[in-house]
């Protein structure tokens, strides 16, 4: 066998480099997450051990890990489900029937996500305190669909925009009323870009720490406190806090990759020459 | 079966008025071509009549009734568009049923209804495919398909063949030209392109900034164009057009001055005013040794069946001759030819044409 010669090119080599770099610290957490607590903080590392589940276990005998799991549920998607409930008809109204205002509130809405969170911490934490909402899902379920829905928005009126207008034209002739054009025409055709705003905003909310920490303490915690719940009160234990990471950000990651074709674009117009 | 009335109606985008005041009378079972230059105008008409765009001022009228408020499918009108803006994500059946569809038609009526249109199209076999698994001509023929499913009044047709080559635009033409015979209907049709205009309608109206500027059978149009903008638009190659602006009169004859070395008599014209356009076209021009003009060739087209020469004749435009038989002509050298006073054209200062004595 004739071995071809490889050619392997700078931009080849540095974006591996790159790609390795910010893939190492999730690398070295899943490492550590198969270690001993004393492995796990030797220096100089370890890099050849048995690996062992005792954190798993750990971790599992320590936390409802279910609890925290179904709440991250809950809250990416149901905010995701209200976030794409609530942006279709706005995106649709932006895109289709824009007025002289249209590209500045467009604008505002997306000025919002300049702001910290922090600055309306005390006001959201009194609101949620008075309605009664504290620890409570449905509150970071809103407030996610809140902090994500100026990006959903942008996302759809963006695929809405791509929709060539002579086809909305074409059923206007064909006798399709506003509410026609916008379920047989409109979403099925922005459907690959529904589905990609979806996939965003489930995976944004899915990480959503902030809030999730500063708003629950048990109830409604998501998995991003279940995080949190291992890193200070009795000081630092590397491999637990590893294991109980993995086992947060594991299920995205699957989900990612399960639904990684929708992030790309998928469906190409063959209607408009 | 339908018969269109347009009534001084005109149309402003702000303060540009892209229609001015047009007054248009379709008969049931006329094909009539709007045609003009890019801007002219014509699409936002056509658009107008289907209700895709609103009537700034003036009436429009289907079968005697004023439509102006009308939605676009209440007017039974179909159009076919530009970029045939089929439903990507619906098979050829659902695109061409869509309408059907919505008007709450049964399903197999529908089906039947779109197999028929799909027969007339030659589409029988492609029913389950999307329009991205077909070719330019077959996404045209069903959005053709998708309008006459609808058994409309009228037919609107925006540019419909401008995305198609060359071979098949040709190929399309005629279809169209059978389909209207055969379905007996009144079609609008919009183009830019003069060989669509005279080769398929019964009458074609000139647009030009917004207002009509001649309409006529395609013949009439092309033998008496009533302006110099009408006279250079139909007809391929076009009509030579020289400005004068040196005449000298007679007793009997008036000569006109194109260049230095070149006169040209024109017969019995009333021409008045020191400012006239001569027009010539390609073919009332031809080799002869006895000819008043003469030039020096520049370049030769042969296209088998005929063959072009332009000449230099000391005008700032060359001159265009058509020969329908081979000729052995050599370029830069000169050439005289004559003109068929007949088949000449006289236009005024402002672009009018000035009518002949009678003889």
């Amino acid at each position: 066998m004739t071995s071809a010669k490889r050619i392997v090119s700078w931009p080849f080599v540095l974006g591996w480099g790159v790609t390795f770099l910010m893939a190492l610290p999730v690398l070295w957490m899943t490492l550590a997450a198969f270690k001993t607590e004393a492995q796990a903080i030797a220096t100089p590392p370890v890099l050849l051990f048995e690996p062992t589940l005792e954190n798993f276990a750990a971790v599992l005998r320590r936390a409802n890990y279910p609890s925290y799991f179904l709440n991250s549920v809950i809250i990416a998607g149901g905010s995701t489900l209200l976030g794409i409930v609530v942006g279709l008809p706005a995106a649709y109204a932006f895109a289709f029937f824009p007025g002289k205002r249209t590209k500045d509130i467009l604008v505002w809405m997306l000025s919002t996500k300049m702001m910290p969170a922090v600055g309306v911490l005390v006001p959201i934490y009194l609101l949620s305190r008075t309605l009664g909402l504290l620890d409570s899902a449905i509150a970071l379920l809103i407030i996610n669909m809140l902090i994500n829905l100026p990006i959903i928005v942008w996302m759809l009126f963006t695929y809405f925009r791509e929709i060539p207008g002579e086809i909305i034209e074409a059923a206007r002739m064909d006798g399709a009323k506003p509410r026609h054009q916008f379920f047989f025409l409109l979403i099925p055709l922005a459907a690959p870009g529904i589905a990609s705003t979806a996939l965003l905003s489930f995976i944004l909310a899915w990480n959503e720490a902030f809030w999730s920490i500063n708003l629950t303490s048990w109830r409604a915690a998501p998995l991003t406190a279940f995080i949190a719940s291992f890193s200070s009160p009795e000081g630092l234990f590397w491999a637990k806090l590893s294991a109980a990471s993995l086992m947060a950000i594991g299920p995205i990651v699957v989900f990612g990759w399960l639904t990684q074709r929708h992030l790309v674009r998928g469906l190409t117009f063959g209607a408009v020459k | 079966m339908a018969h269109l009335q347009l009534k001084a109606i005109s149309k402003s985008f702000g303060n540009f008025q892209a229609v001015r005041d047009i007054n248009l009378d379709i008969k049931d079972r006329e094909f009539v071509v709007l045609v003009g230059p890019s801007g002219c105008g014509k699409s936002t008409l056509l658009r107008m009549i289907a209700g895709l765009e609103t009537i700034s001022s003036g009436d429009l009228f289907i079968d005697g009734e004023r439509v102006n408020g009308r939605e676009p499918d209440e007017r039974g009108l179909a159009m076919v568009f530009q970029s045939y803006a089929l439903y990507p994500h619906m098979t050829v059946e659902q695109n061409m049923g869509f309408a059907l569809r919505l008007a709450g038609v049964p399903k197999d009526v529908r089906h039947q209804k779109v197999l028929d249109a799909a027969r007339k199209l030659q589409l029988e076999s492609m029913l389950d495919r999307r329009p991205s698994e077909l070719s330019g001509g077959q996404r045209q023929r069903v959005a053709i398909g998708r309008t006459i499913v609808r058994d409309p009044k009228a037919f609107l047709f925006d540019e419909p063949l401008s995305n198609l080559d060359a071979a098949l635009r040709g190929q399309m033409r005629i279809e169209l030209a059978k389909m209207h015979q055969e379905l007996e209907a009144t079609m609008v049709y919009v183009t830019h392109d003069q060989v669509e205009a005279m080769t398929m309608a019964d009458r074609i109206v000139v647009l030009r900034n917004g207002s009509i500027e001649q309409m006529g059978p395609p013949v009439e149009l092309y033998q008496n164009p009533a302006t110099a903008f009408v006279a250079g638009f139909l007809g391929s190659p076009k009509m030579n057009l020289f400005d004068v602006s040196a005449i000298e009169r007679s007793h009997d004859s008036t000569v006109v001055i194109l260049s230095e070395q070149n006169r040209l008599k024109l017969g019995n014209w009333p021409v008045s005013g020191r400012q006239i356009t001569v027009g010539i076209r390609p073919e009332a021009v031809q080799i002869s040794n006895s000819g008043d003009l003469v030039g020096k060739v520049e370049v030769v087209e042969h296209l088998g069946a005929e063959q072009l020469i332009y000449l230099n004749i000391g005008t700032e435009d060359l001159l265009t001759v058509r020969c329908h038989q081979p000729t052995a002509v050599k370029i830069g050298e000169p050439l005289r030819v004559e003109v068929d006073p007949s088949r000449m054209h006289v236009f005024d200062a402002n672009g009018r044409a000035v009518m002949r004595n009678a003889a």
